[in-house]
């Protein structure tokens, strides 16, 4: 009955870890040692990520420039990273510097569990002229992107050829047409993967919104607020998507795919087109080294000519708005972010650097992550999920409406109607 | 206190010798000393958290900010008239009942097959391994494994289109309409061993001169399984659905690593829709009494538990 009682005890943890952030709120921050000794823990999800010894080995290097600093790393995967730092965020035990990502930021910058960093950087006479983007909450920074992976388009060329098309498309009707006459070279495989799970809602950001990104459109008013009624940009993304689902080119399962699933189809050749992180080029390689694959910048509307908004993820950093020690978490910071550190990783990681002055090796090296440093360059990183309060719901709520859209239990109005009731509630 | 200046120890008249106090209430003092860590643990890890999050249940906006106020009930009367609540509910109560009749009636039906004499013990060997594999796995595995046979790619739609059932790449966990029919397959699939086994315990436990009783009475089959079996089984039966429905209707891991409470919300129960307010929406206070309402359900389905024990010793 072991099995079953693990399962009994899931929902009571939902209960119980309530609780057990009420107590741990006893608890206090970062341990500070004797002897001028501190010791700076560090959560984030992106040592598992990177070759095996890598990031303890920038961490060693922080540690010998800076005497009297030890970082210990406090790693996992990204979803108990999470869930990690929301229950120290609700219990003021934050660790001291933290890995984020743009959806958490608002939540916990509101929360007061994040320091503010404009106001850490002027303490520390930091000149951010170098920093790519940094993400603020009501003018103040809370969490500087370190590293960003680009979700460009990514198109198997093997199954295009098989078609009869040569050339990747630009513009939706294009994207439109080469699906269809992809989905039509086999019954086995589909013109688009577009997954739209509700357990990781971020479909609604890098595979529907991203349409009005790539267009030069917006789903927010210019002061930030949600705006989907009578947002012509939003609504003729939908449709087009919708028009994409009713012709079938669609890989089967979408109400329930997961972005590894889509890049699991992919990569096996059973889906023409996606939406991905290029963080997915080695696995994709690894995982079928006989596919040939390109990507492109996302298609646009016809006749747009500005540039090509492209989403992305960012491995941000932040400090704890409860740290003992914030000057120590900012040189941690600062290590992270200067030019030569920032580009190891990026190179590491195969993701574009967060210092405008880094460049990594991999860009010369491999045509594919060239292209995209070219299309990146040429484009504007887009992601307004990005300091939303909530983000993970918003996308949520986008998502429940998006599938009954889909379904055709409603129409497009109605849904974006919906959705934007939905969203007003969460500002 | 050397032993000669110990007190007298005295005859009560009623032929046992009182000690002194002292030893007395140091022997009375005993037992709860041997409880003592296991009331400590209850204490911190159940009776303590339940009542912080008793307490988060009557205030608004409570962990996320640093001054939350008492609210009442209205956390209450929002979760209850919100029709995600309502839908968590109702799915729950499918998935509750359907599954906890089909791990009895199947637990039945396997152990009634691994007791008959008319399979031999090697057989039965074979199957109560096969049929136990299930319950070996854990969720996680459980969830995935489901997850890669049901893609629409994957062996189940392979094997039904080999036979004609299907054609084509059918979507079993994505399909509204279809979606809490799997899941409740799926857990129906992970949990009936623990019936079998448990029922295989209890039929081996019936004497069988009952049964060669009714035999000579002229008692077919059908008469021994209704008069004999059931009645002899029915305080494990009641016992096991009971825990079963409490489990099931807590079983949070396989919904969401299979559907995440979709497609348009066919899935969602109350575990999910608790799950997302806490760690989604940060809705800590909200969680607490979707948490609260789900403990209190619990509750009414221990009380039956405990009292069908009673009754049971």
């Amino acid at each position: 009955m072991e099995l079953r009682r693990r399962e009994f005890g899931k929902m009571a943890a939902t209960a119980s870890a309530l609780a057990a952030l009420g107590l741990a709120g006893c608890g206090g921050g970062s341990e500070g040692e004797g002897g001028g000794e501190v010791t700076l823990e560090f959560a984030q999800w992106w040592e598992p990520e990177l070759p095996d010894g890598t990031f303890r080995a920038l961490m060693d290097q922080f540690e010998q420039e800076n005497p009297g600093i030890t970082v210990e790393l406090l790693s996992g995967p990204y979803a108990s990273t999470k869930e990690q730092l929301v229950a120290g965020a609700a219990a003021q035990t934050m660790p001291d510097v933290v890995g984020l990502d743009g959806a958490w930021v608002s939540d916990f910058a509101k929360q007061g569990a994040i320091a503010d960093l404009t106001a850490l950087m002027a303490e520390q006479g930091y000149d951010d002229g170098e920093l790519a983007s940094q993400v603020t909450i009501d003018g103040a920074t809370y969490m500087i992107p370190v590293v960003n992976f680009v979700y460009p388009m990514f198109a198997n060329m093997d199954l295009l050829e098989s078609a009869g098309l040569t050339q990747m498309p630009s513009t939706r009707e294009e994207f439109e047409e080469t699906a269809k006459a992809v989905a039509a070279t086999s019954p086995g495989v589909s013109g688009w993967a577009l997954p739209l799970s509700l357990e990781a809602p971020n479909g609604a950001q890098n595979d529907i919104m991203s349409w009005v990104w790539a267009s030069g459109g917006s789903m927010l008013t210019d002061d930030g607020k949600p705006k989907l009624v009578g947002n012509d940009d939003v609504k003729s993304a939908s449709e087009f998507i919708k028009r994409l689902w009713d012709a079938g080119v669609v890989s089967p399962g979408a109400f329930t795919m997961k972005e590894q699933d889509k890049v699991e189809d992919f990569t096996n050749g059973r889906v023409g087109l996606m939406i991905d992180s290029l963080a997915h080029v080695h696995t994709i390689r690894e995982g079928n080294p006989d596919l040939t694959f390109d990507i492109s910048a996302l298609p646009a509307v016809a006749g747009y000519d500005g540039e090509r908004g492209m989403p992305y993820a960012s491995w941000g950093i932040g400090v704890s708005g409860s740290t003992e020690h914030p000057a120590e978490a900012w040189k941690l910071v600062q290590f992270l972010m200067s030019a030569k550190v920032n580009a190891s990783l990026s190179n590491d990681a195969k993701a574009f650097p967060g210092n405008t002055t880094a460049t990594p090796d991999y860009v010369n090296s491999d045509e594919i992550l060239k292209k995209a440093f070219e299309i990146w360059s040429a484009g504007r990183p887009a992601n307004e999920f990005v300091g939303l309060p909530v983000s993970e719901t918003l996308m949520r709520d986008f998502e429940e409406q998006f599938q009954a859209y889909l379904s055709g239990d409603i129409d497009v109005d109605t849904m974006l109607s919906n959705t934007q009731q939905a969203w007003d509630e969460a500002f | 206190m050397s032993v000669s200046e110990a007190a007298p120890v005295q005859d009560n008249g009623a032929g046992t010798r009182t000690l002194p106090l002292g030893t007395r209430v140091t022997r009375a003092l005993v037992p709860f000393a041997y409880l003592s860590p296991t009331v400590t643990l209850l204490l911190v890890l159940m009776v303590v958290p339940i009542i912080i999050v008793i307490g988060y249940s009557l205030q608004d906006a409570v962990i996320t900010t640093k001054q939350s106020h008492f609210v009442g009930l209205e956390n209450y009367i929002d979760i209850l008239t919100s029709a995600k609540f309502r839908t968590a509910l109702g799915n729950t109560i499918v998935f509750v009942v359907v599954s906890v009749v089909a791990h009895m009636l199947i637990g039945l039906g396997f152990a009634l097959l691994l007791n008959s004499d008319a399979v031999s013990n090697v057989t039965q060997a074979v199957f109560r391994t096969i049929f136990v594999l299930p319950w070996l796995l854990t969720v996680a595995i459980i969830a995935i494994l489901w997850r890669l046979l049901l893609n629409p790619n994957g062996v189940v739609n392979a094997l039904l289109s080999a036979l004609g059932v299907v054609s084509g790449q059918h979507e079993w966990l994505a399909d509204p309409d279809l979606a809490l029919a799997v899941v409740t397959f799926i857990n129906i699939w992970s949990g009936y061993p623990f019936f079998m086994i448990s029922i295989l315990a209890g039929l081996q436990g019936i004497p069988r001169d009952l049964y060669e009783a009714a035999e000579v009475d002229g008692a077919g089959v059908l008469r021994r399984f209704w008069s004999i079996t059931i009645p002899q089984l029915r305080p494990i039966i009641i016992s096991m659905a009971l825990l079963d429905v409490i489990w099931t209707s807590q079983q949070f891991a396989l919904i969401w690593m299979t559907t995440g409470g979709g497609p348009l919300n066919k899935t969602e129960m109350l575990s999910t829709f608790t799950y997302k307010m806490a760690f989604s929406e940060y809705d800590f206070a909200g969680a607490s009494a979707s948490a609260v309402i789900i403990l209190v359900l619990s509750m009414v389905l221990a009380f039956f538990y405990v009292r069908s024990q009673k009754a049971r010793d």
